[in-house]
């Protein structure tokens, strides 16, 4: 089957799809989009978290031809073609929060959404928030340092706002 | 949460936070793993595998499979033409099953398709007619059990006997202790590419943690000569021991040479847990010998591991487990013995901490036997018989570098206690979000844990590392076939050049078999050591060469040996090791007394490293390794229903999450340079998960009263004791 997706803000041919591939698989292997990873292919790890219409979703568990007519943002799409990185992408090299970094594109999705919906998370708020995202090197401290030390960047970089 | 003791330095050299080389790939999604690999005309292999735990094959009908559109090839152990064996210590598991299975996950037909999807639908096709036998389960049974292949069943056995075996102590305690099945469930799954030349050879790319070995292996199966199978490494994601075997390599390699294609190939999660081996299953049997005031007389202990259907690596997990059986004490006389088996379980082999973490649990489950014995603080007793340098383990062999258990017990213990939270939110309770937990049944539970284990392989292995460096206007380039899992060691390989060299610019060359010679395994803590000491010794040439006037292109390679080790002898004597790391963590855990639910609070922890090389790295080893040892100590276990695999998934496999990890607090990284070693560093990578599982087990005995003997305390132990 042929059907269009609009991924990360450009208008995307699928041709020649099987229907029940997944949205990961067909970012993975048909539009030549591997930053969202494969490592439970059952919405388990976090791993190929993207954003559908700015919520966080599990690639793998959304099929692809539903995904049509709707905005798919992916890891690639977080550093706008000029290779500046996010704010969040450098505090995790800042912090070491990588090691293997397999985990580390769906984690990078998660920690920027969460900051997105909530730019002061307390310490639970945040360890909820990546808690549906595996990681097996980091022990999770280096990547929990990094979102805070985004939320402490961002909050220093905004003028305190005038009461109403 | 905080990591006191953590130093944020700056620069690139050695002792620096250096940035990784990859990271900014890895942050954008553009890093290369071996399951993003890709090659035109490539088509995608899939295995199929035994249902059962053993059974004899009476035949195998691979026709509606290959009659099915789109599939390019089906093979079966007809089509090995080299040797349908492999494995670390014996090639003893074939390419693919031909009379009989073996356990449950066992390889019997590969198929290659131009769809993953149609090759998974190709293998189910295939018709195995299994007769199914009677599966060997029980490691003890197995032992006199008819041998369930032509090798036998008992892969190793080991006796330990040092100083006065009959000597008797005071006071004596006794104990069964157990260990469940832990899988290395690294994020990375299994894959890799094989792509066909022109002339019967083949080029692998694959993730893996020893390339020689695994293309000696490779070559071996197929039938070539080792040059004929090229191998570089892929991005791996996270290995832990679980890549040291052969997986799909020889399978995806036929798959190439057969239909003269590249064949891709990635393990789905469920593949995954039955495609590579566990850590060992351990029933283990301690008693422990003491005087009055609390010094060890004697340690007798029998270890059982569980090798499953093949041998991997379990003869040299055993040698661990039964040379650490004792402890980091001063233990003047043992009497060890140890047996690695064969069942229809699934294989096990390599996991970080390999031995030492099964044999930690039994230990120190018994010290705090000990210590509740003789009226003693638990600490103060480890304190009393804490090994120190010039001391010998029960082979005899004196412990000739550094050796500061004392030092991490001390610093560990003394760490701040974290405050009791009056008014907990639900979240922070055991149960988390379920909101399960009634705060008036929590209780509160400290427990303390020592271990220790060898660096770098042991018993007369040769486990050399290569480096080349060429220095060509003022940019250094770094070629090492070590793998690179995650670990760091490009970032080191590239601050041990910048020191020696005093240049900036270091390209770390992909690791590959062609060009340079084997690294050895990126296991047993050792790459540090061995790689790092082969990228010092090659750009120490090259320094002289420089300094010796010498201009244009300088390149060096150096091939760097640690001092001999020689096999254990008949008593299980001999200097078989080259160099110990040890570690210390005190767990805090909350227990839901009611539903059993576990809440680790707190890891303190100390750890001996040498010299810390880059102080981020060597964090995040440590809050990786206890993250790793808190999953063994409440949740992670592969359930075995009589050699079936009853929850390979991360909906039934659990690992902690975010809201499961404790803060970890590191208290003191001792720094005492460990001579023979490349700056003085020990590795440091498994010492983080030996004694965390320990020490949280022991917290939770604390909290609830109960013997608990066994890991993962499961709720039940707790609410149905």
């Amino acid at each position: 089957m042929t059907f269009r997706l609009t991924v990360n803000g450009r208008p995307r041919d699928v041709e020649g799809a099987w229907l029940g591939e997944s949205l990961l698989y067909v970012l993975r292997e048909r539009l030549g989009l591997p930053g969202s990873k494969n490592a439970c292919e059952q919405g388990e790890c976090g791993s190929c978290s993207v954003r559908l219409d700015d919520r966080l979703v599990c690639a793998c568990l959304v099929l692809a031809a539903e995904a049509q007519g709707r905005s798919v943002a992916t890891v690639e799409g977080l550093s706008a073609g000029d290779r500046t990185l996010t704010d969040v992408q450098q505090a995790f090299l800042d912090q070491g929060a990588v090691q293997c970094g397999f985990c580390t594109p769906g984690l990078v999705m998660s920690v920027h959404d969460l900051l997105d919906r909530n730019p002061a998370p307390d310490e639970l708020e945040l360890r909820e928030a990546i808690s549906g995202n595996l990681c097996r090197c980091t022990g999770y401290g280096r990547i929990l340092a990094a979102a805070r030390t985004v939320v402490e960047r961002r909050a220093a970089a905004t003028p305190e706002r005038e009461l109403p | 949460m905080t990591v006191t003791g953590e130093r944020l330095r700056t620069g690139r050299g050695l002792g620096t936070s250096a940035a990784r080389p990859d990271g900014v790939p890895k942050v954008s999604g553009t890093f290369g793993f071996s399951s993003d690999l890709h090659a035109d005309g490539m088509v995608w292999g899939h295995v199929l595998r035994s249902p059962h735990p053993s059974a004899r094959i009476l035949g195998v009908d691979i026709g509606p499979a290959l009659a099915m559109a789109g599939v390019h090839a089906v093979l079966t152990a007809d089509d090995v033409p080299g040797t349908n064996g492999f494995g670390l210590e014996h090639a003893d598991q074939p390419v693919f099953a031909r009379d009989v299975v073996r356990f449950t996950g066992e390889a019997v037909a590969a198929v290659a398709a131009d769809h993953p999807d149609t090759a998974r639908r190709a293998a189910q096709a295939i018709v195995v007619h299994y007769e199914p036998v009677e599966p060997v389960v029980d490691p003890e049974a197995a032992i006199v059990a008819a041998p369930i292949h032509p090798d036998g069943n008992v892969f190793r056995h080991l006796v330990i006997r040092h100083g006065d075996i009959a000597a008797e102590g005071d006071v004596v305690v006794e104990g069964t202790y157990e260990v469940g099945m832990q899988d290395q469930a690294f994020m990375g799954p299994e894959s890799g590419l094989a792509v066909p030349d022109d002339v019967g050879g083949v080029d692998l790319y694959m993730s893996t943690q020893w390339l020689h070995v695994d293309r000696d292996q490779v070559a071996d199966c197929l039938g070539l000569a080792p040059e004929q199978v090229r191998l570089t490494l892929a991005g791996v994601g996270g290995a832990f021991g679980a890549r040291e075997d052969v997986s799909m390599q020889v399978h995806i390699c036929l798959l190439a040479l057969h239909t003269g294609r590249p064949v891709k190939m990635v393990f789905s999660r469920e593949e995954s847990f039955l495609g590579h081996v566990h850590r060992h299953p351990a029933r283990m049997h301690y008693r422990h010998h003491a005087t009055r005031d609390g010094r060890l007389v004697k340690v007798e202990a029998r270890m059982l591991l569980d090798g499953g259907a093949y041998a991997s690596t379990s003869g040299p997990v055993l040698v661990n487990a039964c040379c650490f059986a004792a402890g980091p004490y001063h233990v003047p006389n043992a009497l060890i013995e140890g047996w690695a088996v064969r069942t229809n379980n699934p294989p096990c082999g390599a996991m970080r901490g390999f031995g030492a973490v099964q044999a930690c649990f039994g230990h120190e489950s018994q010290m705090d036997r000990l210590a509740a014995e003789l009226g003693l603080d638990p600490v103060e007793l480890r304190l009393r018989n804490a090994m120190r340098t010039g001391d010998c383990i029960p082979t005899g062999q004196v412990v000739s570098g550094a050796a500061p258990v004392a030092e991490l017990i001390r610093t560990c213990a003394a760490a701040p206690l974290p405050a009791l939270d009056p008014a907990p939110s639900p979240m922070s309770m055991p149960g988390g979000s379920g909101r399960a937990a009634d705060a008036g049944r929590v209780r509160r539970g400290v427990g303390f844990a020592v271990g220790f284990k060898n660096l770098m392989y042991s018993a007369g292995f040769d486990d050399f590392s290569t480096a080349r460096v060429r220095l060509d206007e003022g940019v250094a380039t770094v070629t090492c076939a070590a793998a690179e899992v995650g670990q760091g060691f490009v970032t080191l390989a590239q601050q041990i050049v910048r020191d020696v060299l005093g240049v900036d610019e270091v390209v770390v060359a992909p690791a590959e078999t062609m060009t340079i010679g084997s690294a050895g395994s990126t296991s047993a803590s050792r790459q540090t050591w061995m790689s790092g000491g082969a990228v010092q010794g090659a750009a120490l040439a090259v320094r002289a060469r420089l300094e010796a006037g010498q201009t244009g292109p300088i390149e060096e390679t150096y091939e760097h040996h640690h001092p001999p080790t020689f096999p254990l002898d008949d008593n299980g004597q001999g200097n078989a090791h080259v160099s110990y790391v040890f570690a210390a963590h005190r767990a805090v855990v909350d227990v839901d007394l009611d539903l059993g639910l576990v809440r680790v609070v707190e890891i303190a922890t100390s750890q001996d490293v040498g010299r810390v090389l880059n102080p981020v790295q060597v964090v995040g080893q440590i809050e990786g390794g206890i993250a790793q040892g808190v999953g063994l100590a409440v949740m992670e276990e592969i359930v075995l229903d009589r050699g079936l695999v009853r929850n390979a998934s991360f909906t039934d496999y659990l690992i902690p999450t975010a809201l499961d990890m404790p803060t970890v607090t590191v208290a003191a990284l001792i720094e005492e340079p460990e001579p023979g070693a490349p700056f003085g560093a020990k590795g440091v990578g498994e010492p983080p998960t030996i004694s965390s599982s320990a020490a949280v087990a022991a917290a939770i005995r604390a909290a609830t009263g109960l013997a608990l003997p066994r890991i993962p305390v499961r709720p039940q132990d707790i609410a149905l004791a």
